[in-house]
């Protein structure tokens, strides 16, 4: 598929271009400025900002919080200790009630926080350096480099992800266990496990990432700067990096707020299959497909899927606004 | 010429396909015939092994499948082993399809009219609420909004069925499920397709020459509004029209998406390399239908 | 201004096909999708899609009750007992030394089409099934009859070797290589049914997507659609047809016990036979409606050690870890069916049996024996895993939850660290065989009334030992008790190798005893009846008018 002209315009017309304003360096640092201003302006994504700050803060201070009090607070709110309080509705010990195991469930949607969110970012970083190296070099190298490296992603993109990722996590998890490294410490396992699930997502996450950016390059290299810094002996290398990497910035940096949720969501899709992280740890995923359980006509207990699901959804719509709110920002045509 | 050069490239395309998903679904540990309790005896696993070629080389394994291929058949399943693949897609596409169908138009219309709304009433508390329910359902996962929607709409409520396929009664909640995220990123592409159009340069002549605001919206603007959801609708539709695992399985419904997650867990080689190709195939066919209908919308585009 | 002429021609066309395109959906739905199909008496939701409906090929529940209806064995399960009755043989005469049976079949036996079942059709049925070219899993269950085994493995090559033979049209011989118990049992699993030769002679594998489709069991096959419904309506030619109950049966493949649930109470289904489809979550509140019933069964959760890892090679490190468990929490906290607690391997209520005493909990010797092997207070013992399936679609969730309280009351009890590695099914199932797992999860559920397909297993080359586990004693055993004859002396026998397995040496911990669970109606149905194999034949399933 030749998707070159497609996604160039489809760019023009979402108004993500942004290359026609940075001339060179010294404007694009204009421009940064002036997008930082109308981000402020935007009020829904400055506040979901806030909200992400507040989230972050909340999941670094809360287990440091369990470790500094300790006692019977720390016991208590342990999110892996299991006691005879099961199916407990919210309460003043409990503030959104515990699960079968009678586990608290405010701790364990605080600790499944950090594993989604670091499925999100790592996943959004596999997913940008391998996107953004792809299409850059794609672009900027044309040809036949150009139309391998682009077939290569067409192929991928036909393939149903799903074949993909449980292949990459079973086959992978099976070879590195049998690596001296991993045989000899189980806790190294299980850790690869988890980065194995990260690698996984990005690694179907970066095709749109690629054909984003290589419309990008195509676009730019024939921009006057670059033409000019080309005849006046720069190397591609150097051009990649000092005027073609920074200008897509704004694309790339707007594209990943929106994969973020993404693979979020993905991943809960996949603990809902029972290919997610491993028990007991939790992911928002795994503490929803829990709670989805409890969706029935006989009795609800609630609290199981409107808070873990609640903060998933929020955790969501806040990345989206943002996502917007810099798109927006870095957007020149809609100024 | 275009496109036909772009139906050739579909070929080794496919092929390239085929091969990959043939090997990768054999590298995964575990086969189709690993069960929870061992056979009497070895031998009995060589039987079914031998029956399925799987003793062959990759190689020779995929050569005789090309070969079955050529003559139109995808292979038996390996573990329904009554029904072939052709089978499982004559069963289940055409339910898959219907669900896409339905699912697509309900997206089309609901995202369409909701994105031109909001767009149309920019800033105004129309536009907020319109804007943020989009949003909303494009966060929320299917898996929690399908039983949701069951528990109300079905349970509590009784005024739709649980699950199945049977009446178009029964298809009202599953499309809902299926088609709502899918509207909230239709309703958004076309807000967002919308303010840059308005903002565009002949949009702005338009309405130097005197048209009225209306007009001018639903002429002009929305017609060029529409071409990034054009763009999204194909591989939308291919995403709708080879089923979801999630819908299907929830609201019981045989469809081909159930086959496309299971068929991988189950390693049920066969189904697992068709139901790749009718994926492929359906996602390049219909991006070819959504150029060819990109260069009647906009003149802009050529391809050469 | 730049938007051409064509353009507007294709949005006046475009808008006049999405009108066509409108009225066509609206006017094909309710006659494309409505099926004008009869509605079935009864409505069965039957577990998970057969994987096929072929006797000979089947393994699985789900596709054995379908099955059930279709064909018959000579002999067939009494629907309240689950003991083996006269099926399509009407008598049957064993040899004193339990090696010979020589069944009497009916002589008013017809396929489904009107064409008569003949001796010549049992014997050609069971050589099918071990027929390498038909490749069936359970080809295991006809490894009683002489030199079955070879056959199956292509070391014999003449099937006029294997021991079962027409002698005329309606006797059949069979001969066994040991006195075999449960012999009569297996008559009546599918693997030995009858099927028609003809039909699967002319269309091979493809063989059951013939309609009409000869069968020889009460019912006959009008529809079969993957992930849909199996829809089965009386055979009026079975021999036993006037006490086929119902007309038209349908069984739902549906997996998800919240959407069987959702189904059950909302009308579309009358009953609901399998215990996965019951959400655990809402057990205590189910399970005291009179509409839900439970019941003993033949299956048993339980624990299998990779005795060949260390320190899982120590006895007394197993025999601590078994009675490390508090069993009792796991059947109230997590299971909550009714489920008993597990201290041997062979479910209460198996035919001519009673196990004995394994080891119960009882911490204070487990820290003892942890002690002795050289692990006082857990030091020193080395972090080790535990490996259950996960359970795909929102199953219950009851594997994870089990080994969450596992890895608690051996940390509490032993001070012992064991992670939980969660797997795919099929690379559970790889890690299990390969030896490459240290503790793991196991089941398993009888395919016979019969202590042998429990203790059996664990022989040293039995291919579900799983454990690495090989005890000669053990070994000799088994060997010995499937050679005697005699029931009581056989299952004296069969004790001192389960005191051996559970007791002694502990290569296993058993958990708990499964329970089964259907719900349905009283007031509206009738002809379900508990037994320990959760064998419900369809024939006498009836739906009964509500009483006013």
């Amino acid at each position: 598929m030749n998707d070159e002209k497609v996604d160039s315009s489809k760019l023009i017309v979402d108004g993500t271009a942004v290359g026609e304003a940075a001339v060179d360096s010294q404007l694009s640092t204009i421009n940064s400025q002036l997008a930082w201003q109308r981000f402020k302006k935007n009020r829904p994504a400055v506040l979901s900002a806030w909200f992400l700050v507040a989230l972050l803060l909340a999941i670094v201070a809360w287990p440091l919080l369990l470790k500094t009090t300790g006692g019977s607070f720390a016991h208590i709110h342990n999110p892996n200790q299991l006691s005879d309080a099961q199916f407990l509705p919210p309460g003043a010990q409990h503030w959104f009630g515990t699960d079968v195991h009678g586990r608290d469930v405010f701790s364990r949607v605080l600790f499944g926080a950090q594993v989604s969110l670091l499925v999100g970012v790592v996943g959004t970083l596999v997913s940008l350096v391998i996107g953004v190296l792809w299409g850059a070099v794609a672009g900027y190298a044309g040809g036949r480099v150009d139309g391998f490296l682009m077939r290569t992603v067409d192929v991928l993109y036909s393939l149903p992800s799903i074949i993909f990722v449980i292949v990459l996590i079973t086959t992978l998890g099976e070879l590195l266990k049998h690596s001296h490294l991993v045989a000899n410490s189980p806790a190294l396992a299980k850790q690869i496990r988890v980065m194995l699930l990260f690698v996984g997502l990005g690694a179907i996450s970066w095709l749109t990432m690629a054909r984003i950016v290589r419309g990008q390059v195509l676009t730019l290299r024939t921009r006057a700067f670059v033409e000019a810094s080309r005849v006046l002996g720069a190397r591609p290398w150097r051009i990649l990096a000092r005027h073609i990497i920074p200008n897509i910035f704004g694309v790339v940096i707007t594209y990943l707020a929106l994969t973020m949720p993404a693979i979020i969501l993905y991943e809960s899709f996949l603990s809902f299959l029972g290919l997610g992280v491993e028990p007991p740890m939790a992911s928002w995923g795994t503490l929803i497909a829990e709670g989805v359980g409890q969706i029935n006509p006989i009795r609800v207990y609630w609290w199981l899927i409107v808070f873990p699901g609640g903060v998933l959804v929020t955790t969501l719509l806040a990345l989206n606004f943002l996502g917007d709110g810099l798109r927006d920002a870095w957007d020149v045509k809609s100024k | 010429m275009y496109f036909l050069k772009r139906l050739a490239f579909a070929v080794p395309l496919l092929l390239v396909i085929s091969a990959l998903a043939f090997v990768l679904v054999r590298l995964a540990p575990g086969g189709p015939f690993d069960r929870d309790r061992a056979p009497a005896s070895p031998e009995i696993e060589n039987n079914l092994k031998t029956k399925y070629h799987l003793d062959e080389p990759v190689w020779k394994q995929y050569g005789r499948y090309l070969g079955d291929l050529a003559h139109g058949d995808f292979g038996v399943s390996l573990k329904y082993r009554n029904h072939n693949v052709n089978d499982i897609i004559a069963q289940g596409l055409p339910v898959s399809m219907s669900l896409g169908v339905l699912a697509f138009g309900f997206a089309m219309a609901g995202g369409l009219t909701v994105g031109f709304i909001t767009a149309a009433r920019r800033g105004r508390w129309a536009d907020y609420t319109g804007s943020f329910l989009a949003m909303l359902v494009v966060c929320v996962p299917g898996f929690v909004l399908a039983p949701l929607l069951i528990l109300i709409f079905a349970v509590k409520l009784q005024w739709l069925p649980v699950a199945l396929w049977d009446s178009p009664w029964h298809m009202i909640l599953p499309v809902i499920a299926l088609g709502l995220y899918f509207a909230g990123k239709v309703a958004r592409l076309t807000r967002e397709g919308m303010l840059n159009a308005m903002q565009s340069e002949f949009v702005t002549a338009a309405r130097a020459k005197g048209l009225a605001e209306n007009k001018l919206l639903f002429k002009h603007a929305f017609r060029i509004a529409v071409l990034p959801v054009v763009s999204y609708s194909g591989p939308m539709l291919a995403d709708l029209l080879t089923g979801s695992f999630i819908v299907e399985n929830i609201f019981q419904i045989p469809g081909i998406g159930v086959f496309l997650v299971n068929s991988s867990l189950n390693r049920d080689y066969t189904v697992v390399v068709g139901l790749a190709l009718l994926y492929a195939v359906l996602l390049v066919g219909l991006n070819l239908v959504v150029d060819f209908a990109y260069t009647l919308l906009d003149p802009r585009v050529k391809y050469e | 201004m730049t938007l051409s002429k064509r353009a507007r021609r294709f949005f006046s066309r475009a808008r006049f096909c999405f009108l066509n395109c409108g009225v066509l959906l609206v006017c094909l739905l309710p006659s494309g999708c409505a099926r004008h199909e009869p509605p079935a008496d009864i409505t069965i939701i039957n577990a998970a899609e057969p994987e096929s409906l072929d006797p000979a090929i089947i393994t699985g529940q789900p596709e054995l009750r379908a099955v059930q209806g279709l064909f018959e064995g000579l002999t067939r399960l009494d629907p309240k007992t689950a003991r083996p009755i006269p099926g399509l043989a009407e008598r049957w005469e064993i040899s004193p030394d339990g090696l010979v049976y020589t069944f009497h079949l009916r002589t008013n036996l017809v396929w489904s089409t009107g064409k008569p079942i003949t001796a010549d059709d049992l014997v050609y049925s069971w050589i099918r099934a071990l027929n390498p070219a038909t490749a069936s899993d359970y080809a295991g269950q006809l490894f009683y009859l002489k030199n079955a085994g070879d056959f199956n493995a292509g070391k014999i090559r003449d099937p006029a070797l294997v021991g079962v033979r027409a002698m005329d049209k309606c006797t059949v011989r069979a001969e066994l290589n040991h006195p075999t118990a449960f012999f009569l049992d297996l008559c009546a699993f599918p693997t030995l049914y009858v099927v028609p030769r003809q039909t699967i002679e002319k269309y091979g594998d493809r063989w059951l997507m013939v309609r009409p489709l000869p069968s020889s069991g009460p019912y006959e096959l009008a529809a079969w659609r993957l992930n849909d419904k199996i829809r089965l309506k009386k055979n009026h030619r079975y021999w036993d047809a006037t006490n086929t109950q119902s007309e038209i049966i349908d069984l739902l493949p549906v997996g998800s016990p919240i959407t069987s649930l959702n189904l059950y109470e909302n009308g579309q289904a009358d009953i609901v036979w399998d215990k996965d489809l019951v959400p655990v979550e809402l057990l205590d509140v189910l399970l005291k409606r009179p509409d839900f019933h439970t019941f003993n069964y033949l299956g048993t959760y339980f624990i299998r050690l990779n005795v060949t890892h260390k320190p899982f090679d120590d006895p007394r490190v197993r025999r601590a870890l078994a009675l490390a468990i508090d069993k009792n929490r796991i059947v109230k906290k997590i299971t909550k069916a009714g489920e008993q607690p597990a201290s041997h391997l062979v479910p209460d209520g198996t035919a001519n049996y009673t196990s004995p005493a394994g080891l119960d909990y009882n911490q204070e010797l487990a820290r003892k024996l942890l002690a002795e092997a050289g692990y006082p207070g857990g030091k020193g013992f080395p972090r080790f895993n535990y490996i259950f399936n996960a359970a795909a679609g929102g199953a219950a969730k009851m594997h994870e939850n089990v080994a969450i309280e596992l890895q608690q009351m051996w940390r509490d009890t032993l001070g012992i660290e064991m992670e939980l590695r969660q797997m795919e099914w099929k690379v559970y199932l790889g890690a299990q065989s390969h030896l490459d797992y240290d503790s793991s999860r196991s089941s398993w559920i009888g395919d016979y009334n019969d202590p042998q397909t429990f203790l059996g297993m664990f022989t040293s080359d039995d291919g579900n030992n799983r454990t690495g586990w090989k005890n000669k004693n053990y070994d000799a055993l088994i060997r010995e008790a499937n050679e005697q004859p005699d029931l009581s002396a056989r299952a004296k026998i069969f004790q001192s190798a389960e005191t051996l397995l559970v007791h002694d040496e502990a290569p296993i911990i058993p958990l708990f005893f499964y329970v089964g669970i259907n719900y349905f109606d009283t007031n509206k149905i009738q002809g379900i009846y508990p037994n320990i194999l959760d064998s419900h034949p369809l024939q006498s399933i009836r739906k009964i008018k509500p009483q006013k």
